[in-house]
């Protein structure tokens, strides 16, 4: 039964890592890399599960106080390029190209 | 049985809420997808005797995260669609073709692996503690506890770096309660705007109200609301305060007030940049 899980994460990953590759939207390119998160948590649940003992949900919890962190920081990224750049498009935060 | 039926219609649910995300036009709906998502995976968690991890999903994940997320699209503007313009040629088909071949190779990576049949289960883990909550606490403060406490130095570091970017330097002081009762003399008219009329027949706010010489005041009646009554023809019966309506229709945006104010307040900062000269 439990493979059936981790195929189920490995599927939900591929989905969020897809649309990092085709959206433009920061926001929702942000969103994916947190559903790319999840899928992972899913995953070390699972392994806890296959494998008998608690040290995949302590990492999943630690995951998940790494993706709050991480969504403060990005998201306040996002609101000051919006404001400098009056966009969300990760198109246009391209000065750092030259 | 029970735990397969939940599976299927969970992950059914789930992949289908992901991939309308991804697909979804307008960001609100990627967002509450998203959520959807993190609601599964939380049942999901219970179902894998991970009740703790379930709560904490619910309560960081869909609680606070997706809270967030939702805050700052509104912030940054909801309308604000994906250009379609391709910077690089053909990068969403490639981008879906690797996509594609990446879940491939996952799913026959994990098809091929070789798992234990039965899983063996978390009973004779969290026995000993006495419950999941209890035998997750132990790890964390016994075998993990150098992570714990990196992990608050981290979320102190992301708590700093928020306040730090999105912080704004003010460039002028600020108005004090002074500057500003100043400022609306030196327009020559302190009083607040003439309240809208009240007739005998009439009590709307659409009636411009009357001034002591018996003329009509423009500056009484809320502009769009004028411009309400103008479209629908709702026009007073009183031909004098018909034309006011429909002539502070045919002002310009900025009303005369507002025009007169900013005046006041370049004069202001002109006199305030004297005095720090």
């Amino acid at each position: 039964m439990t493979t059936e899980y981790l195929v189920l994460s490995a599927l939900l990953f591929a989905i969020g890592a897809l649309g990092v590759l085709i959206r433009r939207n920061a926001i929702v390119v942000f969103m994916c890399v947190e559903l790319m998160l999840n899928a992972c948590n899913l995953a070390f649940v699972t392994f806890a599960r296959m494998h008998g003992n608690l040290d995949g949900q302590i990492i999943a919890f630690f995951v998940m106080v790494v993706a709050a962190a991480e969504v403060v920081i990005g998201l306040a990224i996002i609101v000051t390029i919006f404001r400098t750049r009056r966009s969300a498009s990760v198109d246009d935060a391209n000065l750092l190209k030259y | 049985m029970g735990e397969t039926i939940t599976f299927w219609v969970l992950a059914v649910v789930s992949v289908g809420a992901a991939l309308g995300m991804i697909f979804s036009r307008k960001a609100v709906y990627s967002a509450l997808l998203l959520g959807g998502v993190m609601l599964c995976l939380a049942v999901l968690y219970a179902v894998q005797e991970a009740p703790f991890l379930a709560a904490v999903q619910i309560i960081v994940y869909t609680g606070a995260i997706m809270m967030l997320f939702l805050f700052v699209l509104m912030l940054v503007g909801v309308d604000s669609a994906d250009s379609l313009v391709e910077t690089l040629r053909g990068q969403r088909v490639w981008a879906g073709l690797a996509g594609i071949g990446f879940a491939v190779l996952v799913i026959l990576a994990i098809g091929n692996a070789l798992f234990v049949p039965e899983p063996a289960g978390l009973a004779a883990a969290t026995e000993q503690a006495g419950g999941n909550v209890q035998a997750l606490a132990r790890l964390v403060f016994t075998r993990y506890v150098f992570a714990f406490e990196v992990t608050s130095a981290l979320l102190i570091t992301a708590a700093l770096g928020a306040m730090v970017l999105a912080h704004r330097e003010r460039l002028e002081p600020k108005a004090t309660q002074k500057d500003m009762a100043r400022a609306r003399f030196a327009e020559g008219d302190p009083s607040p705007l003439p309240a809208p009329g009240t007739y005998a027949r009439n009590n709307a706010i659409d009636m411009p109200a009357l001034l002591p010489d018996g003329s009509v005041s423009e500056l009484s009646v809320n502009r769009h609301i004028a411009r309400y009554d103008v479209e629908r023809g709702h026009l007073p019966d009183d031909p004098k305060l018909a034309e006011a309506l429909k002539h502070a229709v045919e002002e310009e945006p900025v009303t005369e007030r507002s025009h007169r104010h900013e005046q006041a307040s370049s004069q202001e900062t002109d006199s305030q940049a004297e005095v720090t000269k």
